[in-house]
């Protein structure tokens, strides 16, 4: 039987996994996570009670509905499950993947790839203490531990994110200092009448939530500098709106700037990629069905940054036009009803991108000696030096300085280090260039590479 | 040290799901306890302010992204592989350290 693999069991791999399962296919998946659902509908582990409401807010009936469609694929063995999997690279039709027992080689015939995002984020000088973490850090802590990352929270950035995590933090008794966003008032405005148009029902709850922040929320911030003690932050300096200097004191900072998409998987199967002005970074060219070309498939917010509604339905469109490739029989009504709804919630998302802008200026403008690279410690100094040699290309200067080859492998420097070139250099980010990504995508341990967990004894 | 001294708060707020059974380890030597179901990131700094010291500067880490992309919050066994802390389960008796093994080759 055709092997299809797929990358990733968040809501665009569960729905490609059931539309594949639904064909007859037994497709393979392999995701990072102990139990399925991606990090939106992440799932604590066994052993915790609260219930879904709690957990997942209005969107507990679509996160109950992946979790029991998945949970069924595994129970009538219907899919070919390796969970606590990462894909560590992709050679000739098999991917090198590492599990708990060490590295498995899984042979596919069709790849379908549903990696999902992190957060994107900027340096702010002083982010590299203990008690700074990411947006999404601070959500999975509460979801998946019942935690807050301190005991009193600033959360910092711009997006759909900060304000959901700091109505989460506050309705599970956690203390949130001050919500600073980044986004101007204007560009809130501009964009919000666009996701009111495309989805007012999500737009009006995001509003109700953002009122509900009161005094705590502000627009149009600029972000100075987290101060530390030693131990971690203390406070947080910040201009508002007008210019005005403010101090909060605080023990943990949360940031992020909406989301960047995981492509380095796709980057090493040979997808292309274009600039998105949109999302301000690359991300692969598909067909709107998610189709790199025969045999290689994206969807969710590894392909484009929709969110999870959007990662559903890109799940179902790259599973089907896998099917067709492949030769089954496609309802071809579905599959134009589903690309009618991307295309709805890829107007919902353009108009969150204007409403909550990547802050560019921000970026251009942070000192020398803040932290660029967060793995190696290396400042935006550092790299602005190294562009004399380098010139305005991205790959040469993480070669002269190292930002982006640290064991993140760029994800969380190499947006902010493209912009801090192009300030220097005087161009758009997008003409230094993206980093080619390299394997192992993971690090992993040499002794397990050497040692084949399925290899003949 | 930052780590042994004055400070030994824990940097977590435990907010929901607190009366999970109790689960033992150490931690550089030092003996601690977590609950069942939480993370190495969550037991320890249940009761620390930090993980472990920075390698390129003389901040402490205490992880970042808590999804497996950053690799910040990187801790060792005494005997045993490296480890993500923000997506190990704790277990009873591990025995963990902020460092790696002073031995060479490294795990």
């Amino acid at each position: 039987m055709t092997r299809v693999l797929i990358v990733g069991a968040g809501p665009a791999g569960i729905r490609a996994a059931e539309t594949l399962v639904a064909a007859g296919l037994c497709p393979v998946v392999v995701d990072e996570g102990a139990r399925a659902g991606g990090q939106i509908y992440r799932r604590p582990p066994e052993g915790f009670l609260r219930p879904p409401r709690t957990l997942y807010g209005s969107e507990a009936g679509k996160a109950m509905s992946l979790h029991e469609t998945f949970d069924g694929l595994v129970r009538e063995r219907q899919i070919d499950y390796h969970p606590r999997c990462s894909v560590l690279g992709l050679q000739d039709g098999s991917a090198q993947v590492l599990s708990p027992d060490g590295v498995l080689s899984l042979t596919y015939d069709c790849l379908l790839l549903a990696p999902g995002a992190t957060d994107r984020l900027a340096p702010v000088p002083g982010w590299q203490m203990a008690g700074v973490y990411s947006l999404g850090a601070a959500q999975i802590a509460l979801k998946s531990q019942g935690v807050a990352l301190g005991r009193r929270i600033v959360l910092a950035g711009s997006g759909p994110l900060l304000t959901l995590v700091a109505s989460q933090l506050i309705a599970a008794g956690a203390t949130v200092a001050a919500v600073l966003d980044t986004a101007p008032w204007r560009a809130q405005i501009r964009g919000g009448i666009g996701m009111a148009l495309a989805r007012p029902g999500v737009t009006l709850r995001g509003l109700r939530l953002r009122a509900g922040l009161g005094r705590r929320y502000s627009a149009g911030v600029n972000l100075t500098e987290i101060e530390g003690d030693g131990s971690g932050p203390a406070a947080i300096t910040w201009r508002d709106a007008g210019g005005r200097h403010h101090r909060t004191a605080c023990d943990t900072v949360a940031l992020g700037w909406h989301l960047r998409a995981e492509t380095a998987l796709a980057d090493l199967a040979w997808a292309e990629f274009a600039w998105s002005d949109t999302w301000a970074q690359w991300l692969p060219r598909t067909d709107m069905a998610g189709r790199v070309r025969d045999g290689l498939y994206l969807a969710g917010d590894g392909l484009c940054l929709l969110g999870a509604d959007g990662a559903e339905i890109a799940g179902r469109l790259a599973a089907r036009a896998c099917l067709a490739d492949l030769g089954h029989p496609v309802d071809t009504g579905e599959q134009d009803g589903d690309i009618r709804r991307m295309r709805r919630m890829a107007r919902f998302a353009k108009a969150v991108a204007a409403a909550f802008p990547w802050p560019a200026e921000m970026v251009r403008a942070v000192p020398d000696e803040a932290v660029l690279c967060r793995c190696e410690g290396i400042t935006a100094g550092e790299l602005r030096r190294s562009l004399s040699l380098s010139g305005k290309d991205a790959n040469r200067a993480k070669s002269l300085s190292r930002v982006g080859m640290g064991r993140c492998q760029g994800r969380y420097c190499q947006i902010a280090g493209a912009e801090v070139m192009a300030g220097q250099a005087g161009c758009d980010p997008a003409s230094v260039g993206r980093l080619r990504s390299q394997p192992p995508v993971r690090p992993a341990p040499l002794g397990l590479l050497a040692s084949r967990a399925d290899a003949p004894e | 040290m930052s780590r042994s001294g004055a400070m030994h708060t824990g940097r977590l707020q435990r907010l929901a799901e607190a009366d999970r059974p109790t689960v033992t380890f150490t931690f550089d030597g030092r003996a601690l306890s977590g609950l069942k179901g939480d993370t190495l990131l969550t037991a320890i700094l249940a009761s620390e302010p930090s993980l472990r010291d920075a390698e390129f500067g003389p901040e402490r880490r205490a992880g970042f992204c808590l999804m497996g992309a950053c690799q910040d919050c990187w801790l060792w066994q005494e005997d045993g592989p490296r480890l993500r802390a923000c997506s190990t389960l704790l277990q009873e008796g591990m025995r963990l350290r902020a460092a790696p093994p002073d031995r060479w080759p490294g795990p």
